[in-house]
């Protein structure tokens, strides 16, 4: 097994990621991606518009520097670690490509069909990408943190919110991939 | 020197978000099919570790650095705004295919069109603020 070049399998990720939610905690911050959205909408003067983004922002300013660290760590991982495709389920593969003309399972990170620069110009792909991070964004402020903050800080934290919350993320999900994506994508 | 550490503790976590393909869309559709384990183990034993840590943590009343008290807050109470929220925010997680910690993983590993994605998540972020007070908590 290549230790650098194979994916993480996920016995390695999980405790990565709990340790990763305890280091913050021990330096006294907590682990939590979404609200850092919160924090660029005030730094572009959203105060103006809600007070919802009327807050000390410059206390967060740690953890912007934690996405400055994601981004350069994905350029690391993509860049030296990886051979930047993912290997999934063959069957789920398979019903990718022909239910939804999706063929790049195994042959890229992303799929081309959704990511590809070029792509950019369909404003269908264009649609997709702007719903989707509206969506993610809108939720995940709305429920009050997305799978950071609730699905692991939060339910490390045995919290009944984050377990509603969670519930959520996964009706959501699967009404998505289920009943939604053969309207959207056939 | 503190920015240091938190800029180390990011990239750590981007390098196992992608490292994990926690941060790739095939993995988030194939986790919703329910065609692997791969997702549920990465989530389900950082929760396993987690819970058990933080049991730990009150058990023995351990500190953060410097003394203090580590940033285990209780969550408010309430359903609706959870369930709500929570299930756009799936919606969006499935059809994007990243959440918002490998969206920026995502941007570092050179996928140009993930930025539409994370002005998007900011623009969704700015509507929730501005429609706060009008929607169901």
């Amino acid at each position: 097994m290549n230790l650098i070049y194979d994916p993480w399998p996920w016995y390695v990720a999980g405790p990565l990621i709990a340790l990763t939610m305890f280091v913050l905690l021990y330096i006294g911050k907590q682990f939590g991606m979404s609200s850092n959205l919160r924090t660029m909408c005030s730094i572009g003067g959203g105060a103006k518009y809600a007070d919802f983004f009327k807050f000390d922002w410059k206390s967060q300013r740690w953890n912007l520097v934690v996405v400055a660290g994601a981004v350069i760590g994905g350029f690391i991982a993509s860049e030296f670690m990886s051979n930047n495709t993912v290997k999934i389920n063959p069957d789920v593969a398979q019903q990718l490509s022909t239910d939804y003309g999706i063929e790049s399972a195994g042959e890229a990170y992303l799929p081309p069909e959704l990511f590809a620069t070029e792509n950019l110009s369909d404003p269908f792909v264009l649609a997709v990408l702007i719903l989707g991070g509206f969506m993610v964004g809108f939720g995940a402020r709305y429920a009050g943190g997305c799978t950071s903050g609730h699905a692991i800080s939060g339910l490390s934290n045995l919290q009944l919110p984050s377990l509603i919350a969670v519930i959520g993320f996964f009706i959501g999900g699967l009404v998505m991939i289920h009943l939604l994506f053969p309207l959207i994508f056939s | 020197m503190k920015y240091l550490s938190y800029l180390t503790i990011g990239i750590f976590f981007g390098i196992i978000m992608y490292k994990s393909e926690a941060a790739s869309w095939f993995r988030i559709y194939e986790m919703f099919q329910f065609g692997s384990f791969h997702m549920y183990g990465i989530i389900g034993s950082a929760l396993v570790l987690g819970v058990i840590g933080v049991q730990v943590i009150k058990k023995y009343n351990i500190k953060a650095i410097g003394g203090k008290e580590m940033n285990l807050h209780p969550k408010r109470k309430g359903v609706t705004n959870y369930l709500i929220g929570g299930i756009i925010f799936g919606l969006g997680w499935a059809l994007a295919g990243a959440c918002p910690g490998p969206m920026y993983v995502l941007a570092g590993a050179g996928y140009l069109s993930i930025l539409i994605v994370i002005a998007s998540a900011i623009l969704g972020t700015f509507v929730y603020g501005v429609l706060k007070d009008k929607l169901p908590h």
